[in-house]
C-alpha cells in the first residue's frame, strides 16, 4: 500500500467515525430526551398530587394546580385525613389482614409445592391440573359466585373473607416455591431421612428454612399486591370500621367532595409505605414481580 | 425430579411379589405388610394438600361450577326460590345492545395496551444499554405500578379536572383548553386508557428488561464488530428473544382489557358511557340484584378469556408451563 493511498484511507475513517460519533451523540440526546420526558409523565401527576396536599383549603380551590404551597411545613391535611378519614384504622386493618394472609400463602404455597414436588402420587397429574386450570379463571369474573360462597360461612363483612381469599387463590406463589424447591438438592432429604426424620420434620427442618429466597420473593409480590387490592375488601367488607388502605380512601370522595387538599393528603399517605419500601428493597421487587407475571 | 418415598420403599421391597403397580416407578410395589407406617407415608402427601385443595375447590371451582349454574336462572341472590329460566339469561346479554355495548370500550383499553406494549419496549431496549442515571429512570419507569389504584384513581382525577394538572400544564405552553376531559364518553375513555398505560407499562419494561439483560453480552459485541447498528441490533438480536415474553405480554393484555375494572370504577363509576364489562356485572348482581344474569355475563367474560388463552397455547406452545 503506498503511503498516498494509506493518509487517504486514515482520512475516510477518521470522517467515517466522527460521523458515526456525531449521529451517536444526537441519538444519545434523543435517548435521553425520551427518558427525561417520561421520568416527567410519571412524575408530574404526582409531585402535583403532593403539593396540593400541602396546601390550605382556600390556596387549593383558588391557586392553579401547579402553584406551590404556602407553607411548605402544613401537615393539617395530613391530620385531618387520620382523623376524619378514619386512615389509622385502615392502616390497622390491612395490617392485619397482609399479616394473615401471607403468612397463609407462604404455608399453603411452600406446603403444595414440597408435595408435588417430593413426592410421587396418583392423582398427582389431576391436582397440578387443577392449580394450573385455576390460573386461567380470572378472579374479577367468579365474585359473583364467590360471594355467595363467602357469605354462607358468614364471612361477609369480616375481616376473614379477604385473608381466605387471598390465601385460596393464589396460585403464583405456588409456582415461584415450586421452581425453588426443586433447586433444593434431594440427597438432603434422603440424609435426614436415613437419620430418621419424617416428611413433616424434613419439610419444617429442611425445606423451609432453605426456601428464604422465595418467600422473600412471595412475600414481596402477595404483600403489595394486596394492599394495593381494591375490589376484594370493597365487595366484601361494606362496613365503615373495616376499611382497608384503599376502601377508606375510596371514600374520600364523599365527604371530602371537592376538597382536593384532604383528597390528596390521603392519597399520599397511602403511597409513602409503597415508596419507602420500593427504595429499600428496589432488587428485589423487580425479580419478584418479573418472575411473579411469568409464572 | 424426584422419587424419594417410591425409591425408599422399593429398595425395602424389592423381594415381596406385588399385584400393583405404580406408574412413576414402574416397579412392584409391596402387597403384605400394609403398616401404619405405610399408610401414613401414602397419605403423606395428601396432608400437605389438604389444606391448598380445600382453599382452592371452594374459593374457585364451587363458585364456577355455582355461576354456571346460577347462569340459567333468574335468581336475585336473596330469595330461596329461583326459577330456571334456560338459555334466557345469555340471550338477553346479546340481545340487549345497552348490555352488549360495554365490550366495546374494552377496545379503549386494548389499544391503549398496544401503546403500553410499544412504549416499555422502547424503554426497556434503551436502558438494556449503559447509560448515565440508568437505576434511576428505571425506579421511576417501574414505580406507577406498584402505586395503589384508588390513589392512582385520584391522582388522575385531580389531573383531568377542570384547571387541574392537565390544564394547566396545557396553559403553560400556550394551550388554552376549557374541554372537559371526563365530560365526553370518547374523551373519557381515552383519557382512563391513557391512566391505564401510565399504570402498567412499567410492568411490560421490566419483564422486557430482564428478557433483553439476560442475552450473553458477547452478541452484541460480535454484532457491533460486525458493523450492526443498534436498530440491527434490536431487530436481529433483541426481537427474537424477547418472543416468550411478548406473547405473554399480549395476552395478558388483551384478557386484561376486557376485565377492566378499577380505574374506572373510582374514577366515572361506569358513568359516561365508560362502563366497562365487569363494572356492568358488578352492579347487576349487587346494585340490581340480577345475580343471574351477572353469572350469565360472568360466564361470558369467563369463556372469552378461555379462548384467548388456548390460542396463544396453540399459536405458542413452548410457552412456559413446564409444571413438572
Amino acid at each position: 500500500m503506498t503511503t498516498a493511498q494509506q493518509t487517504a484511507a486514515t482520512t475516510r475513517s477518521v470522517s467515517d467515525t466522527r460521523r458515526v460519533r456525531r449521529r451517536g451523540r444526537i441519538g444519545q440526546t434523543l435517548i435521553y430526551l425520551s427518558l427525561v420526558i417520561a421520568s416527567l409523565v410519571v412524575l408530574l401527576p404526582l409531585s402535583v398530587v403532593f403539593l396540593t396536599s400541602l396546601k390550605t383549603s382556600k390556596e387549593a380551590s383558588d391557586g392553579g394546580a401547579l402553584s406551590l404551597p404556602g407553607n411548605w411545613l402544613n401537615f393539617s391535611n395530613y391530620a385531618t385525613a387520620f382523623s376524619d378519614g378514619a386512615m389509622l384504622t385502615a392502616f390497622g386493618n390491612t395490617a392485619f389482614i397482609l399479616l394473615f394472609s401471607i403468612s397463609g400463602t407462604v404455608i399453603i404455597g411452600s406446603m403444595t409445592a414440597y408435595a408435588i414436588d417430593r413426592f410421587h402420587f396418583r392423582a398427582k397429574k389431576l391436582v397440578m391440573g387443577l392449580f394450573l386450570i385455576a390460573t386461567l379463571v380470572p378472579g374479577v369474573t367468579t365474585q359473583v359466585a364467590t360471594f355467595q360462597v363467602v357469605n354462607s360461612f358468614g364471612l361477609f363483612d369480616t375481616r376473614w373473607a379477604p385473608i381466605l381469599l387471598y390465601m385460596g387463590t393464589d396460585i403464583v406463589s405456588i409456582y415461584v416455591f415450586l421452581q425453588f424447591i426443586r433447586g433444593i438438592p434431594v440427597s438432603l432429604d434422603e440424609a435426614a431421612r436415613l437419620d430418621g426424620a419424617n416428611s413433616f420434620t424434613i419439610y419444617r427442618k429442611i425445606i423451609f428454612p432453605l426456601l428464604k429466597p422465595a418467600i422473600a420473593t412471595v412475600v414481596i409480590i402477595k404483600g403489595i399486591t394486596v394492599y394495593n387490592d381494591f375490589y376484594i375488601p370493597f365487595l366484601y367488607m361494606p362496613s365503615q370500621e373495616l376499611g382497608t388502605v384503599s376502601t377508606a380512601l375510596f371514600r374520600f370522595k364523599g365527604p371530602f367532595g371537592a376538597h382536593w387538599e384532604n383528597i390528596s393528603a390521603g392519597a399520599v399517605l397511602v403511597i409513602i409505605p409503597t415508596l419507602v419500601l420500593f427504595l429499600f428493597l428496589q432488587r428485589y421487587i423487580y425479580n419478584g414481580f418479573a418472575q411473579g407475571a411469568t409464572k | 425430579m424426584t422419587k424419594t418415598t417410591e425409591v425408599a420403599s422399593v429398595k425395602t421391597h424389592r423381594a415381596v411379589t406385588s399385584r400393583r403397580r405404580t406408574k412413576a416407578s414402574g416397579t412392584s410395589h409391596p402387597q403384605g405388610r400394609r403398616t401404619w407406617g405405610q399408610l401414613l407415608r401414602r397419605a403423606t402427601p395428601w396432608l400437605f394438600l389438604a389444606a391448598p385443595l380445600v382453599l382452592l375447590i371452594t374459593f374457585t371451582y364451587v363458585p364456577v361450577g355455582n355461576m354456571i349454574y346460577y347462569s340459567f336462572t333468574d335468581w336475585d341472590g336473596i330469595s330461596p326460590d329461583r326459577n330456571f329460566t334456560g338459555a334466557d339469561n345469555y340471550v338477553q346479554i346479546f340481545t340487549r345492545p345497552e348490555l352488549f355495548r360495554v365490550f366495546f370500550v374494552s377496545f379503549y383499553y386494548l389499544a391503549a395496551s398496544v401503546a403500553q406494549i410499544a412504549i416499555a419496549l422502547y424503554f426497556a431496549t434503551v436502558l438494556s444499554f449503559d447509560l448515565r442515571f440508568r437505576n434511576l429512570f428505571k425506579g421511576l419507569l417501574f414505580f406507577p405500578y406498584l402505586i395503589n389504584g384508588v390513589a392512582i384513581g385520584f391522582v388522575f382525577l385531580y389531573f383531568f379536572q377542570d384547571g387541574g394538572t392537565l390544564d394547566s400544564v396545557l396553559s403553560w405552553v400556550g394551550v388554552d383548553t376549557d374541554h372537559a376531559w371526563l365530560g365526553d364518553p370518547e374523551s373519557a375513555n381515552t383519557s382512563l386508557a391513557g391512566v391505564s398505560v401510565w399504570r402498567f407499562t412499567g410492568l411490560n419494561f421490566v419483564l422486557f428488561l430482564g428478557a433483553i439483560q439476560s442475552i450473553p453480552g458477547e452478541l452484541y459485541e460480535a454484532a457491533q464488530l460486525d458493523g450492526a447498528t443498534r436498530w440491527q441490533q434490536f431487530r436481529h438480536i433483541i426481537a427474537p428473544s424477547i418472543r416468550p415474553v411478548l406473547s405473554l405480554s399480549i395476552i395478558l393484555a388483551i384478557s386484561g382489557s376486557l376485565a377492566v375494572f378499577e380505574i374506572p370504577y373510582i374514577m366515572t363509576g361506569g358513568a359516561t358511557g365508560t362502563s366497562t364489562f365487569v363494572i356492568q356485572t358488578v352492579k347487576l348482581a349487587f346494585q340490581f340484584n340480577k345475580t343471574g344474569l351477572a353469572s350469565a355475563a360472568a360466564v361470558v367474560l369467563l369463556l372469552i378469556i378461555l379462548l384467548i388463552t388456548w390460542i396463544q397455547r396453540r399459536l405458542v406452545p413452548d410457552e412456559k408451563v413446564d409444571l413438572v
